[in-house]
């Protein structure tokens, strides 16, 4: 994955990483993959318990679980962000859901992977979003491609309601399983850029109120 | 069909197999011969003919068809109570006859009437009880059932009725039969909202137990499944390839329960894609990761193009030495799109020699034929993309 980036990615220093998911078997296998590429500093199994260790502790990024007893990882991100909107959440499941993946990155996450994912890749995804970038899995993407092209009515508000030809062409390739160094250079642009334009729809998806999105994510309940 | 010489029946005989034989010679169901030989044999002429027809006619040759097994000894347990039944039948009609004093005495025609009625019925109400557990079939066999148990009712009716009339007690007999005419009038009135009440009951109870035990059943399954699933991760797991592929073979197993998919599904693009990659992964274990944009109804272009993007699934899966792929499919007006990218060991195009079916034959050819393209992206060390190209037909 890319380089260049604001701080944690130079190596000045390490990401401070609260884990929030409610099995336990879980939160230590992540800290066992992700070593000492993230400082773990706590851990929470439910919403209020994590609204509380991270109100304590106030990390760099919270790695956040989709399904969470107490009203889900919205609840924490609607409850956190309204304090400390400085704060950088990754959201993380083992559901493909739609509904789920829309409903936390509108929520306020800065990227969505699955749990599959490699603790090399994990560890990747944290710096990113701990540097303030979008982290788009190729599901994510896909999701968003759909949902953005999902309808024949016009859009309320174009600036957000639309994606520019660049932004969806970067989201294709990412669908197809490229990393944003791969993607810059098959569109012949910096990885900077490719990160501007990720950021970008991720701030359209978070921001529009087409209500397309929510009707497209509840509509397609397919994995 | 021509019809079978006569012969002595082997296969489903119940005395000498004559019966049975005749009636495959003549087409009918055994039953009717079986009958009318009874018919006869009160008066004596039946058993002569029977012992007659025994010896005259050959026994049929045995021809080893492998007649199930199972069958055969269902049917060994039905011939010896056949075989009670008419003997008792023909017994009854005997003692009939003598009772009666003859095949021409009216009366002996309506007791056989209502007897006849009364089975028809009686065996109505066996098949009814079945169709109660088994509701597929019901709608099926409606009309038959109901003509038959007009058929049983009218016969028994006629046979109280001429048997009345005949012994001259109908005149005597009609004020009793207005009298219990009105009462079952009155008590079906009173009763009828409590019967309706109760088949409704028990319509909601039996969908409630379907309901139920499709639930359990489908609980069970997922349960057996991933339980078995996970003993066997348990087993191989010093396999780390094995245990993966297990993982994912299960996950996908529950995902596609969990998310039930509607039932035409496997005619579009997406779920038809998701498909193959699923198989593409169960045979070579390298896990395929599908993310599909929009969806089309599969027509014969998309459906080559699905078999061309499985070739290339597994080529990658088998060549590439990489431990994911990535399947991107993409739909929109013009065009289907799909593509396969590893980021594996890939290879030299110039390489390939013209005659390797792999890419030439199954990919790229297969998509020209169909009015597709397909590209290849690869080099040493880079890893691997093809490219599909379909374009749509127009909708209808």
């Amino acid at each position: 994955m890319g380089e260049e980036s604001t701080n944690f990615s130079d190596g000045d220093a390490v990401p401070r990483v609260v884990i929030v998911d409610d099995h336990r078997l879980f939160r230590s296998g992540v800290r066992g993959e992700l070593g000492d590429a993230v400082n773990v500093i706590g851990e929470a199994g439910d919403v209020d318990s994590a609204v509380h260790v991270i109100g304590e502790t106030l990390p760099d990024l919270v790695l956040l679980d989709v399904h969470l007893p107490g009203g889900g990882g919205v609840e924490v991100l609607r409850r956190v962000l309204a304090k400390h909107p400085q704060i950088r959440f990754l959201a993380l499941s083992v559901s493909d859901a739609a509904e789920d993946v829309i409903g936390v990155v509108r929520g306020g996450a800065r990227g969505y992977v699955t749990k599959t994912i490699s603790g090399k890749e994990l560890a990747n995804a944290i710096v990113r979003v701990a540097d303030g970038d979008a982290v788009f899995s190729p599901r994510l993407a896909g999701f968003v491609l759909d949902a953005f092209s999902a309808t024949d009515a016009p859009p309320v508000d174009p600036e957000l309601d639309r994606l520019t030809q660049r932004e969806r062409e970067v989201l294709r390739h990412i669908a197809r399983g490229y990393a944003y160094k791969e993607v810059a250079k098959e569109l012949f642009i910096s990885v900077k850029t490719v990160e501007t334009h990720v950021s970008s729809v991720l701030r359209k998806l978070q921001l529009s109120n087409r209500h397309e999105l929510s009707r497209w994510a509840t509509a397609r309940r397919l994995v | 069909m021509e019809t079978p010489r006569l012969t002595r029946a082997v296969d489903g005989r119940l005395l000498g197999g004559v019966a049975s034989g005749i009636a495959r010679h003549l087409g009918l169901e055994p039953v009717v011969v079986r009958l009318a030989f009874m018919a006869l044999a009160v008066g004596g002429l039946g058993v002569a003919v029977y012992v007659a027809l025994y010896f005259l006619v050959p026994r049929e040759e045995v021809t080893e068809e492998g007649s199930e097994p199972a069958e055969e000894a269902r049917r060994k347990g039905r011939d010896i109570s056949q075989l009670i039944a008419y003997v008792g039948l023909a017994a009854g009609l005997g003692i009939l006859f003598l009772i009666f004093g003859g095949v021409y005495d009216p009366l002996l025609w309506f007791v056989i009437f209502g007897a006849l009625g009364a089975t028809i019925l009686w065996q109505q109400a066996n098949p009814a009880e079945r169709d109660e557990w088994m509701n597929t079939t019901v709608s099926r066999s409606r009309p038959k059932s109901v003509m038959r148990t007009t058929a049983g009712v009218l016969l028994v009716v006629v046979g109280v009725i001429g048997f009345l009339v005949f012994q001259q007690q109908l005149q005597e007999a009609r004020a009793g039969l207005t009298f219990a005419f009105t009462l079952i009038a009155g008590i079906s009135l009173i009763a009828a909202p409590w019967i309706v009440g109760l088949i409704r009951e028990r319509d909601s109870e039996r969908r409630e137990r379907i309901r139920n035990a499709e639930r359990a059943e489908l609980a069970a399954h997922i349960h057996d499944s991933v339980l078995h699933t996970l003993t066997l991760i348990q087993r191989r797991a010093d396999d780390p390839r094995e245990v993966q592929r297990l993982a994912r073979v299960q996950e996908r197993a529950l995902r596609s329960w969990l998310y039930q998919r509607p039932a035409d599904a496997e005619t579009t693009v997406t779920p038809g894609l998701e498909r193959v990659a699923a198989e593409v992964e169960e045979e070579h274990g390298v896990p395929i990761e599908v993310v599909c944009v929009g969806d089309a109804p599969i027509d014969d272009g998309i459906s080559a193009m699905l078999r061309a993007a499985r070739e290339a699934m597994v080529n990658a899966s088998k060549y590439a030495g990489t431990d994911s792929i990535s399947v991107f499919g993409e739909v929109d007006e013009g065009e289907v799109l799909v593509f396969v990218r590893d980021r594996g060991a890939g290879f030299d195009l110039g390489d390939i020699p013209e005659d390797r079916m792999g890419v030439r034959g199954s990919i790229i050819g297969r998509m020209e034929r169909h009015g597709g393209s397909a590209r290849i992206r690869t080099e040493p060390g880079e890893g691997t993309e093809v490219q599909l190209r379909m374009p749509r037909i127009a909708e209808m």
